[in-house]
């Protein structure tokens, strides 16, 4: 059903680090292996070995320059897949039932056989979190890795998603928002996790954490490597070296 | 926005098609017989034809009967249910007409009444979205009824209607237009909100998440052609609106009545390849673009 939930019993999420990110997108490729082999039809690429190459994924990572009022410039890395909205537009414009927002964890999902491909939930999502998968013909989103969160035949530390599971830098985190004492809770409450278009009105159950300011000197002296050779009187083999060579025609003895 | 020829002709098919069941139920023309048949046969070919057209756009258009399933919340849903009630409704006033010469007068004011809001329903599949700050207004649906008015009286032969309601649909065009140029500055969404990294003038997309193209770009962010939108604008207002109006103004013919209906349908497809392909979607922050 497209009518949202009053409320979720849990509000399952993700807490995403733009502090820790290093934009490697090991998460974008474990998402798209785990969810091409797993729940629903393969995430396609056409034309993959052409010009055109195009393909299906649930999870992708931008890359922004920030310019702070002071201090120099930063480059962060973004990553962005379905934020599992409270209010999400998504579902209440499906025609067919086939986009829900489950009651007990809050996870939105796409039930595929209903879905008749007609694109309005891509266009409802302002943050691009929905792609209409060119070879099946139906909505592809994160399903928040719900065949492995529950998934008692895999060992304990593999119940959690693909992306967390994989990010080497500790960047992202799977948890409770409903339970104040969770991990993500404290994060957010922590680090001021914030959502992304909070004018939009989705209240996005996913939270970012901001970068936290470089704690650089300040001067960068660009002209460094022109400077003179810190040793004038060097000793030993180097310094008998150094004498020889500025020796030679073009040397600066 | 990607403007997928489907979903034009849907729009503006549909719209033209219930403007003329519109004026066919207020007992604007009340033709018997064979004459009704013709009328209803063209009246349904328009709107038929627009809704048969939408499906066009659908991946999977053999589930399409799950589409009539979730009007409490879904425009789209609601638009299919409204518009085939209404061509329920508007063939038993039809049936009357043509079989028993008897015009059921009730029905056919509920039949226009349901027109309008089958129109209604389809403009707000566009002016529901938030993302796209273009559409979010209330000049659209009254620019979608505008034209369906226009249409549906042009169709239906109506002079005096006609002349007023095309005036009428090009002032509503161009407040939409007025409207929708600026949308997106005002609607408080950039780069900055998007990111949540800071104002729009420190934040600046460095680099794409994929080297190739994608769903999103191909569908959301469609910038081709925009360059030549101020020309087709000129050219769907004199097409859609200023030319019927000339033809109508000129004494009667069936010739320069038919030129009217035809330039009018090409101004108006026109105008609906320009709402969909200069309509921006708030995705494309996140891309740098708009
Ligand atoms: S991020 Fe987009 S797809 Fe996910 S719940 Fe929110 S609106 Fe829906
Ligand atoms: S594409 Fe599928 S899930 Fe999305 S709105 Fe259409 S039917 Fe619903
Ligand atoms: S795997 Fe972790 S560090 Fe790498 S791009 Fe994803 S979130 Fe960033």
């Amino acid at each position: 059903m497209t009518q949202l939930p009053q409320s979720t019993d849990r509000k399952l999420g993700l807490v995403i680090d733009l502090d820790t990110c290093v934009g490697c997108h090991a998460c974008v490729i474990s998402c798209k292996g785990w969810n091409t082999e797993n729940y629903g039809s393969a995430l396609s690429d056409t034309d993959a070995y052409g010009p055109d190459v195009s393909g299906t994924f649930l999870n992708r990572v931008h890359s922004y320059e920030v310019k702070p009022e002071t201090g120099p410039a930063q480059l962060i890395h973004f990553p962005k897949s379905c934020l599992h909205c409270e209010d999400a537009p998504c579902v209440t414009v499906c025609p067919t039932g086939a986009s829900y927002k489950r009651t007990a964890d809050g996870i939105v999902l796409v039930n595929e056989d209903a879905c008749i491909g007609c694109g309005l939930c891509a266009w409802a999502c302002p943050y691009g979190a929905r792609e209409l998968d060119a070879v099946a013909g139906v909505m592809k989103k994160c399903t928040l890795c719900i065949d492995r969160i529950y998934n008692e035949n895999l060992p304990k530390e593999d119940q959690i998603p693909a992306c967390v599971r994989t990010c080497p830098s500790g960047a992202r985190h799977f948890g409770d928002f409903a339970d104040p004492n969770s991990n993500v809770s404290k994060l957010t409450a922590e680090r001021g996790g914030m959502d992304l278009m909070p004018e939009q009105g989705t209240r996005p159950t996913n939270k970012y954490l901001p970068p936290r300011p470089k704690d650089c000197s300040g001067e960068i002296n660009t002209l460094a490597p022109m400077l003179e050779p810190v040793a004038t009187d060097g000793k030993g083999f180097v310094g008998w070296l150094d004498k020889m060579l500025s020796a030679l025609p073009g040397g600066n003895a | 926005m990607h403007p997928a020829k489907s979903v034009i002709i849907f729009t503006t098919l549909s719209g033209i098609g219930f403007g003329m069941l519109f004026f066919i139920g207020l007992g604007m023309i009340v033709p018997e017989g064979l004459m009704a048949f013709i009328w209803f046969a063209i009246a349904y070919l328009f709107a038929v034809g627009g809704l048969i057209a939408s499906t066009f756009h659908l991946k999977h258009p053999e589930r399409a009967l799950g589409a009539f399933t979730q009007w409490k919340t879904s425009w789209l849903s609601r638009e299919g249910v409204l518009a085939v009630i209404t061509l329920l409704v508007m063939a038993a006033y039809g049936a009357g007409l043509v079989f028993l010469g008897t015009r059921f007068a009730y029905l056919g004011y509920a039949g226009s009444l349901l027109s309008v809001l089958t129109v209604f329903a389809t403009s707000m599949i566009y002016a529901q979205l938030k993302t796209v700050p273009r559409w979010r207004d209330f000049s659209t649906p009254l620019m979608f009824l505008g034209y369906a008015g226009a249409g549906g009286s042009l169709m239906t032969g109506q002079v005096d209607y006609a002349l007023a309601l095309l005036a009428l649909a090009g002032l509503l065009q161009l407040l939409n237009w007025m409207r929708g140029d600026g949308a997106l500055g005002k609607s408080g969404s950039d780069i900055g909100t998007a990111t949540g990294l800071g104002t729009a003038a420190q934040v600046r997309a460095f680099e794409p998440p994929h080297t190739g193209t994608n769903y999103l770009l191909k569908e959301m962010v469609y910038i081709v052609g925009r360059k030549h939108a101020g020309r087709l604008r000129i050219l769907s207002l004199l097409m859609g609106i200023g030319l019927p109006i000339l033809l109508l103004l000129a004494p009667f013919g069936h010739l320069l009545a038919a030129l009217a209906i035809l330039s009018h349908i090409v101004g108006v497809f026109a105008s609906r390849w320009l709402f969909f392909a200069q309509a921006e979607h708030v995705v494309g922050l996140y891309y740098g673009k708009r």
